[in-house]
């Protein structure tokens, strides 16, 4: 054999690797998030809905809940919000929306204009809830357990691929399991 | 309006991309004068669009114009005007559009010194570059289009990630770039005289200087990235051997060897193929790096553009460029057998185990680089390959080869062995054997295993460096400038080596949590937490802490480490406070408040640390003397003893 082909022949098996490297790469996590598998930060919020009954952590449990991180000055939200509109008429999974550092009245228009995917909307104005989520920026996503646990985390615009595969399985297998 | 212009003028480039390339190429094969002569006007004419391009995106960011979506992501009214300047490069689609610019800017400087160079050679030259570029233009335009717009536009913008709000990252992408994207001038260069079988080693000549500046804006661009990790980054590395850092290091590495390669082609006709395989290899790592970078195959700190949509792209357009080129390799290296020989102590063969070692240490990078991706394809688990991998695997090569500088530097060309060479070399060994166990015993003590070795080769190799300098100035010869390049080359080497060798081996990190009034002794220097008090920017809300470092009583300076939270994106940014010194550098992170007045600290005192900076610094400035030096000896006439001289002592062989 001609000696002068091996290095075009590493490189296609270098090809080769990044090729299934590259197949894989969607079912990394890229940034695992260290509440995986551990309770859910405790919090109490104001209900942008409703100012008389804020909105407590404990309350969520025995439901699955997929809780957002958002606000009305975030880019990326704004793009997200037709996704987690489908996802509230799955009916699969409640949406809990952490309105993160953001001014309520702007929020509720752009509810009002956009429609409203959450099933509540808790308002975090000085991001406290954010930092004890560990939010890297917004949007952000957690998918949490009826017993309060976090179970997986997305960062950046959910997209329905990523809700499908990556969320929605999770949810079904755990209720297989019984858990 | 403005914007879709930018977009418009990408369009132009691309076009022109695509005649630069097909004019180049075809001009020369079917010899035809007249298209050979548009290669370059299409060339200038990519630049000025390109430029324009720029231009309107830079316009964009100055002018808050958040219906671009790229600007609103990146960018925010809050943002400072230096800020919206360089968040041009802060995201994945400016990356792309900044490294498009540098290439045409490369481009045209080729273009501008071509002038003595055979026409269709350079024009074929011209037409691997256009095609380069017509692959990124084409690839920003359909998958990464920074003119995008945001319909309805944002009311203000995301901001720009805050660890990349600083200014030595104004600079770091742009020389980094300049660095590796100028390896494309050799790989083209390359490529030409592949394809047109040349026999004789003027390629060789010709490539040469494009190697060298590319390589020292690399050195310079890594050293920044590094420097930059140091201080802004907070836990006080320099070097993590993170995925984005190998994919500029493994470039550099295989730049170093082709450069050494080179000189023995160009002198001596031999390495011929070996030479245009560094040449194309080279550049394919950095095409490769842009690759691991910008996909998500490898998960990295840096990787901030994350798409496997676009790695498909790019993988798709590594397999038309690196593929086509090793495929040319394959056909027509075989052609370029060279029949002189050499003994085994010649500069020849000491050129050889450099390059090997050489590339040995960039095949160790990048099989740490890769392990966790192969790993993962043969279905292993999860791998994670960090220092403890890196640092000592990177060493088998690396050691070897720094015993050989010394001697490589006067070893003479041909057969010689090291003629009068040998006993100065030998009293630098004996001096730099003092010095370095000196250092590494006495003033730092507490040496590991290797201490002591890395000093004195560090020391050897600075004083070898400077043995031709000395002897020229004793019998009053002038010294050449591709001499005194590489002299200085080689004293940055060894100042690098020394750097890392003590920063690697006396360096002292405490955590600890402290309140106001305690102190905690770090080596020699006592570190005591004074308090700190709220400090709130435009664009965040931080906390300065006050600490005093003394030294047998006597003050030595005082920290103000901060930690800041940004607003908008949320980010909470530790800023170390760093007192930089020739012989230490002493540093001081804030952890967390842990109540009680109580701070978690990190405090450091890391020896020697800028040598690794000032060495890289000093590498750079060698080959920048030794490509200036080359310019101005070409206009006097070729062949004369400056350039017979380019790498050290004139040899017997004349």
């Amino acid at each position: 054999m001609n000696r002068f082909l091996l290095p075009l022949a590493a490189f296609v098996l270098l090809l080769a690797v990044l090729l299934v490297g590259l197949k894989r790469a969607p079912e990394k996590s890229i940034l695992p998030s260290p509440l995986i598998g551990k309770p859910a930060p405790q919090f109490t919020l104001p209900n942008l809905f409703d100012n008389a009954t804020p909105l407590q952590s404990d309350s969520l449990k025995g439901h699955w809940w997929l809780v957002n991180v958002w606000g009305t000055w975030c880019v990326e939200c704004r793009a997200e919000h037709a996704v987690l509109l489908q996802i509230k008429q799955q009916a699969q999974v409640p949406i809990l929306g952490i309105d993160w550092r953001d001014h309520d009245e702007d929020a509720l228009t752009w509810l009002a204009q956009l429609g409203n995917p959450y099933e509540r909307v808790g308002t975090d104005h000085d991001g406290k809830v954010a930092i004890d989520l560990g939010v890297y920026g917004a949007p952000e996503s957690f998918l949490i357990n009826p017993a309060g646990t976090v179970i997986y985390k997305h960062i950046g615009p959910l997209t329905m691929p990523v809700w499908q595969h990556e969320f929605l399985p999770r949810v079904s297998r755990a209720s297989v399991s019984g858990a | 309006m403005v914007v879709e212009l930018g977009q418009f003028a990408l369009i132009l480039a691309l076009m022109l991309a695509a005649a630069q390339s097909f004019f180049g190429l075809a001009g020369p094969a079917l010899d035809r004068p007249r298209w050979l002569a548009a290669a370059p006007s299409a060339a200038c004419g990519q630049f000025v669009f390109v430029a324009l391009a720029v231009v309107v995106l830079m316009h964009a960011f100055v002018a808050d114009d958040f219906s671009v979506r790229y600007v609103a992501v990146n960018s925010n009214s809050a943002l400072p005007l230096f800020y919206r300047v360089t968040a041009l490069w802060g995201a994945h689609e400016g990356s792309m559009l900044l490294w498009i610019l540098v290439l045409t800017i490369w481009t045209m400087a080729f273009v501008a010194s071509a002038r003595h160079l055979p026409a269709a050679f350079a024009a074929r030259t011209l037409g691997i570059l256009g095609l380069i570029s017509f692959c990124f233009l084409l690839f920003t335009l359909t998958t990464s289009n920074p003119f995008a717009r945001l319909i309805p536009a944002a009311p203000d913008g995301n901001d720009l990630n805050p660890i990349l709000q600083d200014p030595a990252f104004a600079v770091h992408p742009p020389i980094l770039y300049m660095g590796y994207v100028g390896f494309s001038v050799s790989f083209a260069l390359g490529c030409a005289a592949m394809i047109e079988g040349r026999r004789d080693q003027q390629w060789a000549r010709w490539m040469r200087p494009w190697t060298v500046l590319a390589w020292a804006f690399l050195a310079c661009g890594i050293a920044l990235g590094s420097w930059w990790a140091y201080y802004e980054l907070g836990w006080g590395g320099f070097w993590a051997w993170d995925p984005v850092e190998n994919a500029s290091f493994m470039p550099w590495l295989i730049g170093t060897a082709l450069i050494h390669s080179l000189a023995v082609t160009e002198k001596r006709g031999l390495f011929k193929s070996w030479t245009l395989l560094l040449a194309v290899t080279a550049f394919s790592l950095s095409l490769v790096g842009t690759f691991l970078v910008r996909s998500g195959v490898l998960v990295s700190v840096h990787s901030f553009a994350a798409d496997p949509g676009r790695g498909v792209f790019i993988l798709v357009l590594l397999a038309v460029m690196i593929g086509g080129a090793l495929a040319l390799y394959a056909w027509r290296a075989p052609l370029m057998k060279s029949a002189v020989g050499f003994d085994l102590i010649s500069r020849e063969s000491f050129l050889l185990f450099n390059n090997i070692l050489l590339t040995i240490a960039a095949a160790v990078v990048f099989g740490g680089t890769l392990a966790p991706l192969i790993a993962d394809t043969l279905g292993l688990g999860a791998l994670s390959v960090g220092p403890p991998y890196f640092n000592p695997s990177f060493l088998v090569p690396v050691l070897p080869m720094l015993a050989l500088v010394a001697l490589g530097m006067h070893a003479r060309w041909r057969r010689g062995g090291l003629g009068d060479a040998g006993r100065p070399l030998l009293f630098a060994l004996g001096v730099a054997l003092l010095i370095g166990l000196g250092l590494a015993l006495a003033v730092f003590a507490h040496p590991l295993p290797l201490t002591p070795v890395g000093a004195v080769l560090a020391c050897w190799i600075i004083l070898s460096a400077l043995i031709d300098p000395i002897d020229r100035w004793r019998r009053h010869l002038r010294l050449p400038a591709s001499v005194a390049g590489m002299s200085i080359a080689h004293i940055g080497l060894g100042v690098f080596v020394l750097g890392i060798t003590f920063v690697q081996s006396n360096s002292i990190e405490r955590d600890v949590a402290l309140k106001p009034g305690q102190a905690v002794t770090v080596g020699a220097y006592q570190f005591r937490f004074e308090g700190g008090q709220n400090v709130d920017g435009p664009n965040y809300e931080g906390f300065r802490g006050k600490i005093s470092v003394t030294r047998n009583g006597s003050p030595v300076t005082v920290l103000y480490p901060h930690k800041r939270r940004y607003w908008v994106q949320g980010t909470v940014q530790t800023t170390a406070a760093i007192a930089p010194g020739v012989s230490r550098d002493l540093l001081a992170a804030l952890g967390d408040d842990v109540g009680a007045d109580a701070w978690s600290l990190r405090l450091q005192y890391r020896p020697l640390i800028r040598f690794v900076w000032i060495g890289a610094l000093i590498m750079a400035l060698g080959g920048l003397t030794a490509v200036i030096g080359r310019r101005q000896g070409s206009l006097v006439e070729p062949g004369t003893v400056s350039d017979d001289a380019l790498l050290g002592r004139p040899g017997p062989v004349r």
